[in-house]
């Protein structure tokens, strides 16, 4: 009996820290719609910070607390809603969802940058460190007791906010009705900013709480998101007394869990697989059935109209880039060396593993945060399945994981938006703990994935697996080009444009969805299986999926070239990490930054970019001139007059910095003409003239060379260049009254209004 | 029998009464109206019979069958197509594949054909490589016609189809509205526009604080007391 009330408080203390960080992602989710996975991420930090005050630099602990929870807590909240979120209304769950994984990849970043794993560091201590009091005849530290009244407090307190204060109805109101607030004079903004502070407060408290029991580390801190995701799904994401008894029950049961384990009766293992992970899964476990149990969301009308918007390739060019990019990786692949032909091969892997999310999240508007889970899947299949390797093997592990996708989505397909992408990661988690991390799955840690077996064909050599997966990636990509232009592609826009007027012209949705998820599941088990080479299940960890989700979307998830992008940046993401230390920890931002600019850009980068390139589509004599140029600089590597190094650089600037600046320069004046084209010369001279094999040490310093030559002479050209249009920033309503049209803008003003005279 | 019964229908929101057993009948052939103030439960109706809304009780039935308990796919197999209020229009496809997607699901031969029929019927073929996203609000609506004439069927709910139209557009979708009645289509018009709703509708059902409280023909209801107090208020 003392043992059961002992674990009762163990599970209650537990419990305690779940309901503060879940009270924290309900406050936010319900006034600004946005479900934030970064919630737990901003929990370590404010731990972090809190140790930095309270142990290094010696503060006392009320001081450190103050300043961690009541100044920068707040000040980090409100500055995540002016600068990252309040872009985002009006844009889709997709996105909104990935620019807090960027938030989320982009403080992981930084605690790494600031406080470096290795090295010891003085002990975060708990509250009243090793002071217990006697409470019915059993120890409780003051540290649980401490934190279990801090529970009490928030609810307290939160109740008595919500209901007692302006602020607190005007929170109410928003949740209500957003217009209607507005009309009446609230000011939503004013309150989602609080809001956001608010929520970095109680993750923040959490954070410091949980990390007095569990020491300072960034994973587990990070994790605890996931344990309170599903607290804060059993309150059903609005309800905070329910969260709150979530969240005990949670608690309760990892305590009971531990209590009973211990006991001999208690199985061990089941069918073979050891069961030491299960302790680990509960939160996961719950969080799946509380999503599977919820109702089935409704069919509405009127929902929010998307913003982004991708045109679909013609037949001709996506042939055109698919033999393309074999054939340009068949050429620059003999000039790689080894390890950076092993990071482009990286990053073409990685390159599927996104375009498995283009049918899915792109064309279906289904999030998945679990896509590498379905590529180690892949992986594992190709390495058990009997042939060693050859085609049959290959299409056997495609087809196994097809049909695992669609039957781990049936249960979850009911759901719609964020409680699908939640489920997808509650797959993924539990996928990583009972299946990746047993010795039957993973014996000694890795397994080894056998080459394709392609008859008469030998690409048992890095270079052959690079032209290999760049090969698999473009017939892959076509094949998803074909499934936009086809029957099954349009009822998958349909389905995410307005699925209830898709259901009621007759689609089946669940049908629809799980065919979209058959596809994805066996795109990015393709990934897997071509590994060719030792696999590790940290590889396949749902974390990593996290980075590829979001740069899929960066990249633009509705498009191949969108997919390609955002695999190959992860790719060089990497090279450049590897190659420069120095460069480590900016690398490491990376992907948080450029997604965090998700918010202004929501069609993705690759559609920007091609934009440029469009009214290159005409003009003939640019086309030409375009490609005369590549021959050239191809010539002058095939002569050997400039290194390997100096064609890829002058290539892509080439491409990138002057082919999208033709037309200005040719358009322009003739005294911008003659600075544009200076200043792109310039550029293309350095490009081709630096030898850069001698004078830079480092693939990765090259590319960062690259980066900056294309930054500052491509920008340069550009804005000499342009005779740029003005843009009215002030509100389309006023157009033509604050300011006068000029003749240009009144031109485009009569044709979209199809006035001629 | 008629096409589409609707019997005893009655819809609860909590404590609130949206629809109150309500008993409808569309025929084949002819233009059914369904008018009445704001809030009335008009698209909770539609709703019911779209089932995108179950009903707390009572039935819905399409050539006898009872489908209250089908879902809206399945329906829609049944002959049931439905324009909404506000435009639900697949923005991102052309025009063209608005329509194509629906004859599509409904498994017709020649589709090709079909698209192009209905496109140049309901008066937008020249839209047809547009994005659906980019029209005005008026074509727009005549594409959602279009598109849920293109799934064949036998009864079509029409929610508000003449808002956003301007004059000429309201006068095409009249002629167009007794086209298809001729063809043998029936039609449950929920609509705002009353010149519209007294020139097409065979029949007219008034609805009001979820209760028929009006049946009849056009010039009937044109005269009903009641009517004219549920719009106009009690005379004093």
């Amino acid at each position: 009996m003392q043992e059961l009330l002992t674990f009762t408080i163990i599970g209650l203390s537990t419990g305690a820290i779940y309901a503060v960080v879940a009270s924290g992602l309900v406050v936010t989710y319900t006034t600004s719609g946005i479900f934030n996975l970064a919630h737990g991420a901003t929990g370590m930090l404010a731990a972090f910070t809190y140790w930095q005050l309270r142990f290094d630099w010696d503060l006392s602990a009320p001081l450190a607390l103050f300043i961690t929870l009541f100044i920068l807590c707040p000040l980090f909240g409100l500055l995540t809603e002016r600068i990252v979120m309040r872009g985002l209304q009006g844009t889709t769950e997709v996105v909104r969802l990935s620019v807090t994984v960027a938030l989320f990849a982009f403080m992981i970043g930084l605690a790494n940058t600031v406080w470096p794993s290795n090295g010891s560091r003085e002990a975060f201590l708990k509250f009243f460190e090793g002071n217990t009091i006697h409470i019915g005849g059993i120890n409780v530290s003051w540290h649980k007791l401490i934190t279990f009244g801090c529970a009490v407090v928030v609810a307290i307190v939160l109740r008595l906010l919500l209901f007692r204060t302006r602020m607190g109805v005007a929170m109410r109101a928003v949740v209500d009705d957003r217009s209607l607030t507005e009309l009446n004079g609230g000011r939503p903004n004013r309150v989602a900013m609080f809001a956001w502070a608010l929520s970095a407060m109680l993750a923040g408290l959490a954070g410091i709480l949980l990390a007095g029991e569990q020491q300072l580390n960034i994973e587990p801190l990070v994790l605890l998101v996931i344990n309170a995701y599903a607290a804060a799904i059993i309150g059903g994401l609005k309800s905070l007394p329910r969260t709150f008894a979530g969240a005990a029950v949670l608690g309760l049961l990892d305590a009971y869990y531990l209590q009973f384990s211990d006991n001999s009766w208690f199985p061990q293992s089941f069918m073979g697989f050891g069961l030491s992970g299960i302790r680990a899964s509960i939160p996961t476990i719950v969080l799946f059935v509380a999503l599977l149990v919820r109702p089935q969301s409704r069919l509405r009308a009127g929902t929010v109209r998307f913003r982004e918007e991708n045109k679909v390739p013609s037949w001709n060019t996506a042939v055109l880039g698919a033999v393309s990019l074999i054939v340009v990786v068949v050429g620059i692949s003999g000039m790689l060396t080894r390890s950076n032909t092993l990071f482009l091969l990286n990053g073409f892997t990685l390159a599927i593993v996104a375009l498995s999310l283009v049918p899915l999240t792109g064309y279906a508007g289904q999030m998945s945060l679990a896509p590498l889970t379905f590529a180690g899947l892949g992986a594992v299949a190709m390495s058990k399945l009997p042939g060693d390797g050859n085609l049959l093997t290959l299409l056997a592990a495609i087809t196994i994981v097809a049909i695992v996708g669609a039957a781990v989505a049936l249960p979850a397909i009911r759901l719609s938006g964020i409680y699908l992408a939640l489920s997808t990661a509650a797959f993924a988690v539990l996928v990583t703990k009972l299946i990746f991390n047993q010795r039957q799955t993973f014996m000694s840690g890795n397994i080894s994935v056998p080459i394709l077996d392609i008859p008469f064909i030998d690409i048992n050599s890095p270079r052959g697996r690079l032209i290999l997966s760049a090969t698999a990636f473009s017939l892959l990509g076509l094949g998803v080009i074909a499934l936009r232009r086809s029957r099954l592609g349009r009822r998958l826009i349909a389905l995410k444009d307005s699925p209830v007027a898709a259901a009621t012209l007759g689609m089946n949705l669940t049908q629809t969805k799980l065919a979209a998820f058959a596809i994805s599941a066996g795109i990015a088990a393709c990934a897997g299986a071509l590994a060719g080479d030792k696999v590790s299940p940290q590889q396949y960890d749902f974390t990593q999926s996290l980075p590829i989700v979001l740069l899929a979307v960066v990249g633009g998830v509705g498009t191949v070239g969108g997919a390609l992008f955002g695999g190959l940046l992860l790719g060089g993401n990497a090279v450049l990490a590897n190659a420069v230390p120095s460069l480590k920890n900016i690398t490491k931002i990376m992907p948080g930054l450029t997604g965090i600019t998700l918010g202004r850009n929501p069609s993705g980068a690759t559609s920007q970019i091609s934009e440029k390139f469009r009214p290159l589509l005409n003009r003939w004599g640019i086309i030409s001139f375009s490609a005369l140029g590549g021959v050239g600089i191809w010539a002058l590597d095939a002569s050997r007059i400039i290194s390997h190094w100096a064609f890829f650089i002058g290539g892509v600037f080439w491409f990138l910095a002057v082919m999208p600046n033709l037309i200005a320069i040719i358009d322009g004046t003739s005294q911008r003409r003659w600075w544009a084209s200076a200043i792109a010369l310039t550029g293309l001279a350095i490009s081709l003239g630096v030898d850069w094999d001698q004078a830079v040490d480092s693939t990765g310093k090259r590319l960062l060379s690259l980066i900056l030559l294309v930054a500052i002479f491509g920008v340069g050209t550009q804005r000499v260049a342009e005779n740029a249009p003005r843009i009215h920033h002030s509100s389309p309503d006023l157009l033509g009254l604050d300011v006068a049209l000029t003749p240009d803008e009144l031109d485009n003003v009569e044709r979209e209004l199809g006035v001629t005279i | 029998m008629a096409l589409l019964e609707i019997r005893e229908v009655m819809v609860r929101f909590g404590g609130v009464m949206a629809v109150g057993g309500v008993d409808l009948d569309v025929q084949a052939g002819e233009t059914t109206g369904l008018i009445g103030p704001n809030g009335a439960g008009k698209t909770t109706l539609f709703n019911v019979i779209s089932g995108m809304q179950d009903p707390t009780a009572g039935m819905v039935s399409v050539n006898g069958v009872d489908i209250s308990h089908e879902s809206p796919h399945r329906r829609a197999k049944r002959g049931l197509a439905r324009t909404f209020q506000r435009l639900e229009l697949f923005a991102s496809l052309t025009v063209r594949d608005n329509v194509r997607v629906a004859a599509e699901l409904a498994s017709l031969t020649n589709i090709d054909a079909t698209v192009n029929r209905l496109l140049e019927k309901v008066g937008v073929s020249h839209l047809a490589d547009k994005t659906a996203g980019e029209l005005p609000t008026g074509s727009a609506r005549l594409v959602e016609i279009a598109r849920a004439l293109a799934t064949g069927p036998q009864l079509l709910l029409l929610d508000e189809p003449a808002s956003g139209l301007d004059e000429s557009e309201s006068d095409r979708l009249g002629t167009l509205l007794r086209e298809l009645t001729e063809d043998g289509l029936g039609v449950l018009l929920v609509e705002h526009d009353m010149s519209l709703v007294m020139r097409v509708c065979d029949s007219i059902y008034v609805l009001d604080l979820g209760m028929i409280i009006a049946h009849g023909t056009p010039e009937h209801i044109q005269h009903d007391p009641q009517v004219l107090q549920a719009y106009l208020g009690a005379p004093s």
